[in-house]
């Protein structure tokens, strides 16, 4: 039986660019010294976490949790990294909490990323915060020998979260488009894609929907993370509940990740 | 809390996920042994497949959600050859079969196939659907329709027949006597309530179907009280409490309303292990 309903503590939840926060949660702990047993004891689970996968997160006096996506994990430090955008209250009111205080959030949700036998050139690209799963994946990847390439979209430069900045240190090539132009090409993703002349075999995506709609249109295979409202987020109510060329798909629970050639819009 | 009595049938306990927030019930057994519960009330199926409304079909409210799935479900026969086996693998308690249809011929004919079904307790029929032949109004909320629906159901069950109610009407007693005097074994109450929200931003309904069926523990009181009202005038009826119910105590309190056993919705969604912590705390 799995337990996936834990009660993670927040380190860190600030600020990072106009319209994004931080948000690093620990926990569950280890048993071993901590007299703490506001925190779950039940650690393996970490270590199933995928790349492309969320977390529901319950937001006290908001009835219905917040689905964000992982963004990085590190199973040793029993840490998990997120970033959000303020949509509406529930958001709003995730951003005035602080260091401290626990979150109940339901955990290992989703189907997340696959790393196919054989691609050689993968390309990943992210819209604002839809880029978030798409960090660890770039990890990942390069975990396991094969060494992606980055387009990352905004609005404007002030978006920016810093994830492109983190890739290239770790030296995994990134570009940047802005619709205004403020910072790398002017434009959209699909825009980098033609002005580098990238060459890719597969490619993984994760924004807002026009974007995706676009990248449709990309011309191999590829791996697709959409976004929307939930009601649980673990497979139960099929508020999220999609067709597909497979039939009905739950966004929750058979995704949030399909592959290009399921998807039918 | 002990085993209950439904008329004559019997379950372990009187928890029992509502139906639409379980699914057919196998996959919520990763995360605890689901045949410690009652009974389950699948996901409400018709004679089709249906694919359901468009996205978004949820908006959030205080104390509770609207949805608008729009009754996607597989249809009857894939809900007998793949669903319930599925469940049977993993649940031995009897099941309630939740049951929708658009004319009376389609809830006859549902009825009619799963009636046969092994381990099906009982029968509940979701009234809260529009039909067709009647310019769209719901079947639940006009006494003569009601009465009609469930007597030519009623002839082709063998399994008890129950009515799930819906809320939006401004008689309850006088639908469950439609109910009853058509030949309903037992009432179910209550469904959703007809609710809506707009989108600050935008102007517009949140939900794509523009309205949906509200729950949660903000309608709680008002299941109790129609539970209550319909248990003052059915001394006897077997009753299924449904409508906001969220802890033990309100399994407690609904069962004081008059409620044999007690169908638990929403809660459901946002903590997947509620039941099993209800039948834990009873």
């Amino acid at each position: 039986m799995k337990d996936i309903r834990k009660f993670l503590r927040i380190e860190e939840n600030r600020k990072v660019s106009d319209r994004t926060f931080f948000l690093r949660l620990r926990g569950p702990e280890r048993k071993s010294n901590h007299e703490d047993n506001l925190c779950d004891t039940d650690f393996p689970l970490w270590e199933n976490f995928r790349a492309g996968q969320f977390v529901n997160i319950a937001i006290p006096g908001k009835y219905l949790r917040r689905p964000i996506s992982v963004s990085r994990y590190f199973p040793k430090e029993g840490e998990i990294h997120l970033y959000y955008n303020i949509a509406g209250e529930g958001t709003r009111e995730l951003s005035e909490m602080k260091p401290g205080e626990m979150l109940d959030i339901l955990l290992d949700l989703g189907n997340g990323f696959s790393i196919p036998e054989g691609i050689k050139k993968p390309l990943l690209l992210g819209g604002g915060i839809g880029a978030a799963p798409l960090f660890q994946l770039a990890y990942d990847l390069m975990g396991s020998g094969v060494k992606p390439q980055v387009v990352l979209g905004y609005n404007t430069s002030g978006e920016s979260w810093g994830m492109e900045k983190a890739l290239q240190e770790s030296g995994i090539t990134s570009f940047i488009a802005t619709v205004d132009g403020s910072e790398g090409t002017k434009g959209f993703v699909t825009d980098v894609i033609r002005e580098k002349n990238l060459d890719y075999d597969y490619f993984y995506a994760c924004g807002p929907m026009p974007m995706l709609k676009a990248l449709m249109n990309l011309p191999t295979e590829g791996e697709l993370s959409l976004e929307c409202k939930m009601g649980c987020g673990f497979g139960a109510c099929m508020c999220c509940s999609m067709e597909t060329a497979n039939g009905p798909r739950r966004i929750c629970k058979d995704g949030p990740v399909f592959k290009k050639s399921e998807l039918k819009f | 809390m002990g085993r209950v009595k439904l008329g004559d049938l019997e379950l372990q306990n009187p928890v029992i996920p509502a139906s639409g927030c379980f699914g057919y019930g196998y996959e919520m057994n990763e995360f605890y042994p689901i045949d410690i519960l009652g009974s389950i009330s699948f996901k409400g199926t018709t004679k089709e497949p249906r694919a359901g409304n468009p996205l978004p079909r949820v908006a959030e409210c205080s104390s509770g959600l609207i949805n608008s799935v729009g009754l996607q479900n597989p249809g009857i026969d894939a809900v007998i050859s793949r669903e319930l086996p599925r469940l049977r693998e993993v649940f031995h308690q009897p099941i309630i079969a939740n049951i929708s249809g658009f004319s009376t011929d389609e809830y006859r004919e549902c009825c009619e196939k799963i009636t046969r079904e092994e381990q099906i307790g009982l029968i509940e029929l979701n009234v809260s659907c529009p039909n067709v032949h009647g310019g769209g109004m719901s079947f639940g909320t006009d006494p003569d329709v009601l009465e009609s629906l469930v007597r030519e159901v009623k002839g082709v069950c063998t399994v008890p027949l129950y009515v799930k109610l819906t809320p939006n009407v401004g008689d309850i007693v006088r639908m469950a006597k439609a109910a009853v005097d058509g030949g309903a074994d037992g009432l179910c109450l209550i469904n959703t309530l007809l609710g809506m929200r707009f989108d600050l931003n935008t102007g517009k309904p949140v939900i794509a179907n523009v309205m949906g069926g509200f729950s949660g523990p903000a309608i709680f009181p008002v299941a109790l009280r129609m539970v209550y009202q319909v248990r003052q005038a059915f001394p006897t009826l077997p009753i299924i409490g449904c409508g906001g119910v969220a802890s033990a105590n309100d399994v407690k309190e609904m069962m004081m309303a008059g409620a044999n056993a007690v169908e638990i919705g929403s809660a459901n969604l946002i903590n997947p292990y509620i039941c099993k912590e209800i039948i834990e705390a009873l």
